[in-house]
């Protein structure tokens, strides 16, 4: 039922401009008598515009200029995604295992219905169909509210796992190289080498030896968890030589020491040995689909909270969007209640939409950055 | 305000008088006409209350530090810890008031606001709501400041480098808060002038009949709306790391800090372009005004601020040479810094070459745009040995520094400001400043300036370190010297303050235009109507000021239709 609409869409090239020339050819002034025409201005026309045309393609300009200004803005945090992701790739091929592919693709669907009924919304606003404008706007609407309402659900999960961004809150936060909360760690490790493991592809055997390694990893002797992982290392070079691939960490050796001081002269031996370790790590990357927590090194596990602090602020910055956007739709409903728009006027909703779009774009790509890492 | 809400008889010595004798200031009454206002002219009114509030309070900073580096320690008289963390905190407000609050508004959102939608012959910006916005924004964004003042101060130095910014005691959330709201200040008057040249244009004047302080204001307000949203993000990110220490900055949680300093540098180097583009852009309008001859070179003036706007992009890493980049990142970063200087210069020899066979009138806006062409090519020429690695690694972090960017931001871009100020005062408040005492204002302020910073260049190329409250008796002698000219240069402001007030208060009428420019801001009464024109202007050509006639007995200049018309018909040139 809706494909109708959107060929004839498609087929009336954009109608937009033929209206708004019809408007200004009618009423609006000429330019060089301008202040001769003031009774027959449109109530809508701003004091300092000329005709209606220059006012809605100057509301419109502004709204793209804000969003290349939203564009930058999200641009940094994509940087910030982009800079750690290269630098620590396990790190973020280790923590997307937390996050739900259905939930993300779900919302995804939803995002893009809501900016479909959106764009008819404008359509039917443009074509004064004050009906259609009202039930599209409420479609909109509870596209948005259906998006925060998984959000949300996914955001519960990641509270009930401490996973939640700031020291805090986060399982995987470290201390002068020690996690700061080694049991939280253990469940936080439990649940996403569970997920890990259970997409399958997984190298290092089954869920239950996951399981007994995240088990002994937040115990007080890091230097135990280490010689485990280097065993498991070693037995995963004899099960799958060939697709093994030696990387080298990014972390120069300065920034090691920094990131892991030793936490009491006692176990500085130890731990200079599992950085040597750490310094060249034998990452299992092709053959294998999931990391686990045993395939990180020692500066790994303690930059694993980084990937869920990004998550959080990308996803957490992008809802705040997608809320004030709600806000606006929800101002343009009561707006369209009131009959304020119709074919000679519809700005509002138009700028809405544009904003509306850009965040639905800015869900497309954070969808795949996040959740479908692998 | 209510000193100049007397009605004047603004225009009455203009063929185009004011029905009624009202004007934007006497429009309307009462306070909340102000607050409320939508009025362009009122808002720019509103920003030069605000922001000259900012300039006092930042250079009261910088008048006590320069005053703490007068003494160094000796056995006898070793400097307090006190001492020190006061020190460090004069210094970091300094920049951090005097960059957020004054340099980066104050063309723009004082001038720029007042000027642009006259210029242009229109109403008013294309959104006068977001307009008034953008000053509460500002307000906002300076209550935070005042709060930073009175609960524990900040000593990071304005760039808020991490990891000591989330690691000190001193109020640097509330100043990052501060700071996030300044830049949307910030965003809604690039964003307003983008839309405004944009689409209230008259009839008759396109791009390139658009008077250069436009063009300046343009490219300015494209770096305002594409950079400052990264400052806004970086900000949001300190504030995350500050108050739940999520790491990303933090080496010891597995952040990169010289991260910080890439974001923080990709708006703030640009940032230096929001200074001086505008600066730039009232430097053409004077020194074409007051050497009564057309802009020479006027499409690569144009050209040249959107070169500048799209370079500065591109130059950040030139912050960042000691900061362990890559050799191949350095020298790129360098390359780039040296092509910046293009276009500058490229500004500098239009201008010498405007004046060539000028009639040149020494009215205090020229002077001021004359001591422009000499800072700024001082600023702008030891901007270029910075940008050399080599000198760099030598000159990183010394009083060199200090002494280049005050030049290209104090030196050039206030001293442009205060021209731009002497110049469009008549048309703001319909009042005359006193001139000779202008004059004298500028000659401290000119001798103040250079007598505070020159100096500065050879402490620094002998090694005396920037931000140290302290020093070897080596440098006694620079730094005693600096003081004492920064005094000559506080009591040049002064003055120039008490000879504005004066203005405001005694001074005479000003006549609708009393330096003979075209641009279309003189084609209405000093000071405008509440609406701008009272007949829409004629566009023609910003720079061809024939048909302005001197009138003796007004001091000022009076449109000659006639003769404009024969211009027209002419084509000039």
């Amino acid at each position: 039922m809706p494909s109708r609409d959107i060929t004839e869409d498609r087929h009336d090239a954009d109608p937009r401009p033929r209206d708004i020339t019809d408007m200004s050819s009618d009423s609006a002034p000429q330019p060089d008598k301008a202040h001769g025409g003031h009774d027959n201005r449109p109530p809508h026309l701003a004091h300092h515009f000329e005709t209606p045309k220059q006012q809605f393609e100057s509301g419109k300009l502004g709204m793209w200029l804000f969003l290349a200004t939203e564009i930058l803005m999200f641009g940094g945090l994509f940087c910030a995604y982009a800079i750690y992701r290269g630098n620590h790739q396990d790190v973020f091929l280790y923590g997307y295992g937390a996050l739900d592919k259905m939930w993300g693709a779900t919302n995804t669907v939803v995002l893009l219905a809501s900016s479909l009924t959106m764009a008819w919304a404008v359509r039917a606003a443009q074509k004064g169909q004050q009906k259609l404008l009202i039930a599209m706007l409420v479609a909109t609407f509870m596209g948005g509210v259906g998006f925060m309402g998984i959000k949300a659900v996914e955001y519960k999960a990641k509270y009930d796992h401490n996973l939640f961004p700031g020291q805090q809150f986060n399982a995987f936060y470290y201390e002068s190289g020690k996690p700061k909360y080694p049991e939280k760690l253990a469940h936080a490790i439990e649940y996403i080498d569970g997920r890990n493991a259970g997409r399958g592809g997984a190298s290092h055997g089954t869920d239950g030896q996951g399981g007994e390694h995240s088990d002994a990893a937040p115990a007080p002797g890091e230097g135990q968890v280490l010689q485990g992982a280097g065993h498991q290392q070693a037995e995963a070079d004899a099960q799958a030589p060939a697709a093994v691939i030696v990387t080298a960490s990014f972390a120069p050796p300065a920034d090691v020491t920094n990131l892991a001081p030793p936490a009491s002269p006692a176990d500085a031996g130890v731990l200079d040995s599992a950085i040597d370790h750490a310094g060249v790590v034998q990452t299992p990357h092709a053959g294998h689909t999931q990391i686990l927590w045993e395939d990180l090194s020692q500066t790994e596990r303690g930059k694993v909270h980084i990937f869920f602090e990004i998550y959080f602020l990308m996803t957490g910055l992008h809802g705040l969007h997608v809320l004030i956007g709600m806000g606006l739709i929800g101002w343009l409903i009561l707006k369209a209640r009131a009959r304020t728009f119709g074919k000679e006027y519809f700005t509002p909703v138009d700028v809405i939409g544009l904003y509306w779009h850009l965040v639905d774009l800015i869900w497309i790509f954070l969808f795949p950055l996040l959740y479908l890492i692998h | 305000m209510s000193v100049i809400q007397d009605p004047v008889n603004s225009g009455v010595y203009s063929g185009q008088d004011q029905p009624g004798g009202t004007n934007y200031i006497n429009h309307s009454k009462g306070v909340m006409s102000w607050l409320l206002t939508l009025d362009h002219k009122r808002i720019g009114l509103m920003y030069m209350v605000s922001v000259l509030s900012a300039f006092a309070l930042g250079g009261t900073f910088a008048i006590i530090l320069r005053t703490m580096l007068f003494t160094h320690s000796s056995p006898e008289n070793p400097i307090s810890d006190s001492g020190q963390e006061l020190y460090n905190q004069m210094f970091t407000l300094h920049g951090a008031v005097l960059v957020f609050m004054f340099i980066i508004p104050a063309v723009p959102a004082i001038l720029g606001n007042m000027i642009l939608p006259l210029m242009l012959g229109a109403k008013d910006v294309a959104f006068p709501r977001l307009n008034l916005l953008s000053w509460y924004c500002y307000i906002v964004g300076g209550l935070f400041f005042l709060f930073v003042l009175l609960s524990g101060g900040l000593d990071t130095g304005w760039t808020f480098y991490t990891p000591y910014s989330t690691s000190t005691s001193t109020s640097v959330a509330a100043a990052t808060l501060g700071a996030f709201v300044l830049g949307f200040s910030s965003i809604l008057t690039g964003l307003n002038f983008i839309a405004t040249i944009h689409m209230l244009r008259p009839p008759g004047m396109g791009w390139f009949q658009l008077p250069l302080f436009l063009w300046a204001l343009y490219a300015t307000s494209l770096i305002q709306v594409l950079a400052t949203p990264v400052l806004a993000i970086t900000l949001l990110l300190l504030l995350a790391e500050k108050v739940l220490h999520i790491g990303i900055f933090d080496p010891a949680l597995g952040g990169d800090p010289v991260l910080f300093q890439h974001f923080f540098w990709f708006y703030s180097h640009p940032a230096v372009y929001i200074m001086i583009l505008p600066a730039m852009g009232i430097i053409s309008e004077l020194i074409s005004t007051f050497s009564r001859r057309h802009i020479f070179g006027y499409s690569f003036i144009a050209f040249s601020s959107i070169a500048i706007a799209l370079l500065g992009f591109l130059v950040w890493g030139h912050h960042m040479y000691t900061s362990g980049q890559s050799g191949m990142a350095n020298a790129v970063f360098s390359l780039i810094t040296f092509s910046v200087a293009i276009p500058s210069a490229i500004k500098i020899f239009n201008w010498l070459a405007t004046m060539y066979k000028g009639s040149i009138s020494l009215a205090t806006p020229m002077l001021y745009a004359l001591a422009f062409i000499w800072l700024f090519t001082i600023g702008g020429l030891t901007g270029v040995f910075l940008g050399s690695l080599a000198l760099n690694i030598h000159a990183h972090d010394t009083y060199f520094v200090v002494a280049h960017f005050h030049y290209v931001m104090v030196g050039s871009m206030m001293t442009a400001f205060l021209g731009g100020m002497y110049y469009w005062w008549p048309k703001m408040f319909g009042k005359m400043y006193n001139e000779p005492v202008a004059k004298v204002a500028w000659f401290l302020i000119f001798a103040g300036f250079n007598l505070t910073f020159f100096i500065q260049f050879i402490a620094g190329s002998q090694g005396m370190p920037r931000r140290y409250a302290d020093y070897l008796p080596e440098y006694a002698f620079f730094h005693k010297f600096s003081t004492v000219g920064s005094y000559v240069l506080a009591a040049g402001l002064v003055l120039v303050l008490l000879n504005w007030i004066h203005a405001l208060l005694k001074g005479k009428k000003a006549p609708q235009n009393p330096w003979g420019s075209n641009t279309l801001e003189w084609h209405t009464s000093s000071p405008p109507p509440h609406e701008n024109f009272a007949e829409t202007p004629t566009v023609s050509d910003p720079y061809v000021m024939g048909a302005w006639d001197y009138d003796e007995s007004i001091d000022g200049y009076v449109h000659n239709p006639q003769k404009a018309q024969e211009l027209a018909q002419q084509g000039h040139h």
